[in-house]
Formats: C-alpha cells, sequence, structure tokens
C-alpha cells in the first residue's frame, strides 16, 4: 500500500546543507529499495492561495486554509508492504531530515 | 450441568486467544475474528449441555468459528470485499515464516502495537488476547459501555486502514515491541493492584489475575525473554501478597507489618525460582527482571534484606535514573543508613515528585519514625490529596491522625 508521510515544522525555511544531504541518501535509499513514489519540498504556507469554486463563480483567497502552529514543510509518497515497513523506513527519513514526520495510509483506489 | 459450565469457563480461558489468533490469520481480519470467535463460544453454550462437551474442545471451537466466519463473510460480501478479503489472505500466505510461530503472539503483538494508543492497546488486549466482553472492559477502566466500544471500534479500523500487520515483528524490532507489550501488561495489572477512585475496590483481582494470564502466556511463547521471566515474576511475588496487604477494615497495610504466614506460598515459591533462573543466566538485568528481585528480596526470609535492595536500586538508577527509581533508591537508602540520609535524599526530589503522592506518603512515614509530628501531619496531608487508592487513603488518614503535635 502507499503512504503519505507529512514533514512537520513550524519555522519557514528551516532546511539547512547537512538535512539535504542526509535526505539526498535517503532518497536513494526509498529508489534502491522500490519504495520511493513521490517526494517534494513545500515553500512557505504564506504562499499559499484557497481556491473555492463549489459556488456559481470560483472564490481565490491569499494564505493557508488553516492557521496551523505547525504544518507540512515537505512530503513522501512511499510504497510499503504493511505499517511496520513504512515506520522502520521512516524512522530513518525523521532521522535524516531532522523533523517530526506524520505518516497516513492513501485510500486504495476503488475497485 | 456444572460440568457443563466448568467446560465451557475453562475453554474460555484456554481457547479464546487461540481461536481469535488462528482466525484473525485466516482471514486477515480481527473484527471477523472476534465475532466468529464470540459466536462460536455461543454455539458451545447453547449445544454442549445437550450434544456434550466435545473431546476436543479448542478443535471444536476453532472448527465452529471458522464455519461461523465463512458464512458472514458470504453474507455481507460484495465484489469489493471478497476482492480485499483474498488479498488480505494471499497477502499472509507470502508472509515469510518467522522463528517465533504462535499466532498467539502475533495477536498480542497488533493488539499492543505502538501505532495504537496507550489506552487502545489496553482495551484491545483485554477483549482479544483476554476475551472480556466490552462491559467487563468499560467496567474495568470505570468507562461508560460506549465510549469502550468506540475506542475499540476505533482501535480495529486503524489497524485495517494503516496496514499494521499481523505478524511477530523484525529480529531487529522485537526488543522494542516486547519491551511495548510488557508495559501493557504492566498498566494493567498496576490497575488492578492499585485501583484508583474513591468507590474502586482497592485491589481489583480480576485485572491482576488477567495481568498475570498475559504475562504466564507471553513467558510461554517467548521463555528464553528475560524482562518477559522478570515481568511474570515481578506480578506472581506481588499477588502472593495481596490478601495480606489490606486489612479486613479495608486499610492497606505496609509490608513490614503484613502478616507474612497469609503471603501464597507457592506464588512465592515460583517468583523465587523465576528470579533465581534469571541470575543463573548471567545477562545484564533489565528493568523487570530487577523489580522483581527486589520483592524476591522483600519475600526471603523473616525482614528485608535492606543493603541488597539499595545495590538493586542502584542497578536500577543507572538504566532508568527517573526521579520514581530516586525515590524508591532513597527509601531503601534510609533503612539501610538510617532515616535521616533517607530523608534527605527524598527532599531532593521534592521538585520532580511534589505531585507524586507516594513522595509524600514516604516523606511523611520518616518525619513521623522521626517524631516530627507537625512536619509528618503536613506530609501525610498532602500525600492524602494526591492519592487515589481507597485502602492507602485510609491508612494515609490513621496515620496522619494519630500523629499527636
Amino acid at each position: 500500500m502507499q503512504y503519505l508521510v507529512n514533514v512537520i515544522d513550524s519555522r519557514s525555511n528551516t532546511g539547512t546543507a547537512e538535512e539535504a544531504v542526509a535526505i539526498d541518501a535517503f532518497n536513494e535509499k526509498l529508489v534502491a529499495g522500490g519504495h520511493w513514489v513521490f517526494a517534494a519540498g513545500l515553500a512557505d504556507p504564506t504562499t499559499s492561495t484557497v481556491i473555492d469554486a463549489r459556488g456559481d463563480a470560483p472564490v481565490f483567497t491569499d494564505g493557508p486554509f488553516v492557521e496551523a502552529k505547525e504544518w507540512a514543510a515537505g512530503l513522501w509518497i512511499i510504497e510499503a508492504p504493511d505499517l511496520d515497513v513504512a515506520l522502520t523506513l521512516m524512522t530513518e527519513g525523521s532521522k535524516a531530515c531532522n523533523r517530526r514526520l506524520e505518516i497516513r495510509p492513501i485510500l486504495p483506489p476503488p475497485a | 450441568m456444572t460440568e457443563i459450565t466448568d467446560a465451557l469457563t475453562r475453554a474460555h480461558r484456554d481457547e479464546w486467544a487461540r481461536v481469535v489468533a488462528t482466525l484473525a490469520k485466516r482471514f486477515g481480519s480481527l473484527d471477523t475474528a472476534e465475532e466468529a470467535a464470540a459466536e462460536a463460544f455461543a454455539t458451545a453454550a447453547e449445544h454442549w449441555p445437550a450434544d456434550g462437551i466435545p473431546p476436543n474442545p479448542g478443535a471444536w471451537l476453532t472448527t465452529t468459528a471458522t464455519r461461523k466466519a465463512i458464512d458472514r463473510i458470504r453474507r455481507e460480501s460484495t465484489r469489493d470485499a471478497r476482492h480485499r478479503e483474498a488479498q488480505l489472505v494471499y497477502d499472509i500466505e507470502t508472509e515469510p515464516l518467522g522463528a517465533i510461530g504462535d499466532d498467539r503472539l502475533r495477536l498480542i503483538f497488533i493488539c499492543c502495537h505502538p501505532a495504537l494508543a496507550m489506552d487502545a492497546r489496553i482495551a484491545l488486549t483485554l477483549r482479544m488476547v483476554g476475551g472480556l466482553s466490552v462491559p467487563e472492559i468499560a467496567h474495568a477502566f470505570l468507562v461508560q459501555e460506549t465510549t469502550m466500544g468506540a475506542r475499540i471500534t476505533r482501535a480495529k479500523a486503524k489497524i485495517a486502514a494503516a496496514g499494521i500487520p499481523y505478524r511477530v515483528p523484525l529480529a531487529e524490532d522485537l526488543p522494542a515491541r516486547i519491551s511495548g507489550v510488557l508495559a501493557v501488561l504492566f498498566l494493567i495489572f498496576n490497575e488492578g493492584y492499585l485501583a484508583s477512585g474513591p468507590d474502586t475496590a482497592p485491589v481489583r483481582e480480576d485485572l491482576t489475575g488477567e495481568a498475570i494470564r498475559f504475562a504466564r502466556l507471553l513467558h510461554q511463547l517467548l521463555p528464553e525473554d528475560g524482562e518477559v521471566t522478570g515481568m511474570l515474576a515481578l506480578m506472581v511475588l506481588t499477588e502472593a501478597r495481596r490478601t495480606a496487604r489490606v486489612s479486613s477494615t479495608g486499610e492497606l497495610v505496609p509490608l513490614p507489618e503484613q502478616d507474612r504466614g497469609q503471603w501464597d506460598a507457592a506464588l512465592i515459591a515460583e517468583g523465587h525460582a523465576l528470579v533465581r533462573q534469571r541470575l543463573a543466566s548471567g545477562e545484564v538485568p533489565g528493568r523487570y527482571q530487577l523489580l522483581a528481585a527486589v520483592n524476591a528480596v522483600h519475600t526471603d526470609g523473616d525482614a528485608t534484606d535492606w543493603t541488597q535492595v539499595v545495590a538493586l536500586y542502584e542497578q536500577l538508577v543507572r538504566i532508568d535514573s527517573s526521579p520514581i527509581v530516586r525515590l524508591n533508591r532513597a527509601i531503601a537508602v534510609g533503612e539501610r543508613d538510617g532515616l535521616e540520609a533517607g530523608l534527605e535524599l527524598i527532599d531532593d526530589l521534592e521538585p520532580e515528585l511534589s505531585g507524586y503522592h507516594p513522595y509524600h506518603a514516604a516523606r511523611a512515614d520518616l518525619l513521623r519514625r522521626l517524631g516530627r509530628a507537625a512536619a509528618s501531619r503536613d506530609a501525610y496531608d498532602a500525600a492524602i490529596a494526591l492519592a487515589e487508592n481507597s485502602a492507602e487513603v485510609a491508612y494515609l488518614v490513621r496515620r496522619r491522625d494519630e500523629a499527636v503535635i
């Protein structure tokens, strides 16, 4: 199954060069093990825009959809047979990026 | 009829976890396993009185539960669900064979998984491994049945949705996962041993008994694990003193004042044998083995050898230097080297333990024995305000009222 891994952060642009090196090495390991699906860093939440097109005219609003003390500073999508494997992998990921991580299962596609 | 009732009770105690574990493996769903096991036991209660007790009750129950599960799956099956069930069964069959084969161990590990909240782990273990009903568990933890039911349902849903696997952890994860299981068992035991709440019985032998049953099962499944052995020894040595620990008037009786004749000699012998077995292994003891050894010293001969207790707590402080461990070491030092020495060490812990009632109770006891009545009364007051166990409160109140200023 697939898991979304959110990188939890409370400040902006806090990544260091050492962390970047460690994350690269970790990503290579994910790829080699067949676990890598996608990974990306995210810009600061103040740069986000909310779209609401449920009404007649779309409404664009500046800023994040919820004000939070912590947010996702990046994400992974990984492939793992079960949560134990995902936890073992991302324990290393947490060390590499020096952040707390949240792991959430991605719902399987409808049969 | 009593024969049938006994057989049903025994089968429930001995076979519940095995039936749930076997079905959970076969059908890949705790929910299905739990429901089918419950149905099988209900069928047994219905049929055994007329048909007689089957020669192999465990096999009968597993077969019956399997049929119930298959019926249920057919009944509820949509294409989607059938696909999922097939997928789950397939996933399990491709799993490499672990060194530890018993399905009940898998069941214990999944119920005590670290990705579940602690209260969910406790509830799930009591339900799936212990076979307690949801109302029984709710009653044990003083919450509404609906709350407890929701807690267990949520935990099962997370196991399924998050992909928590039904297998024994990898070798490198095993020590940490075993220690997680032991933490769950210890919490269940302690809730029985020092039950909280003014309207609760001071000792809940249903919970201590259940925890010991789990510890015995775990020891049977992992006989070489030192900490599992230590946990079982710790529990039986504590349980051995249960009847002597609360007086006929419902007051806690501290260890030195307990009637040793009331202790359960068989449990003490069992605990001592387990502790000796660990000592003989020559391996460095972990936390539960050290606590078991402390209890072995307390229950050896006519009085506690405090020099040995201090030495054991010194070892424990090196593994776990938490203030609670240091408090217990300080109490032991007070008994070995004199009350003033103990009090001095205890006073140092004030900033960390001022909200912990055993800290105040220990201070109160030493101050009382040193003849400092006023200070002792204050410490008893602080302990009473924080204590939750009814027998302990009764004891502390009497001691406080005896301290004449």
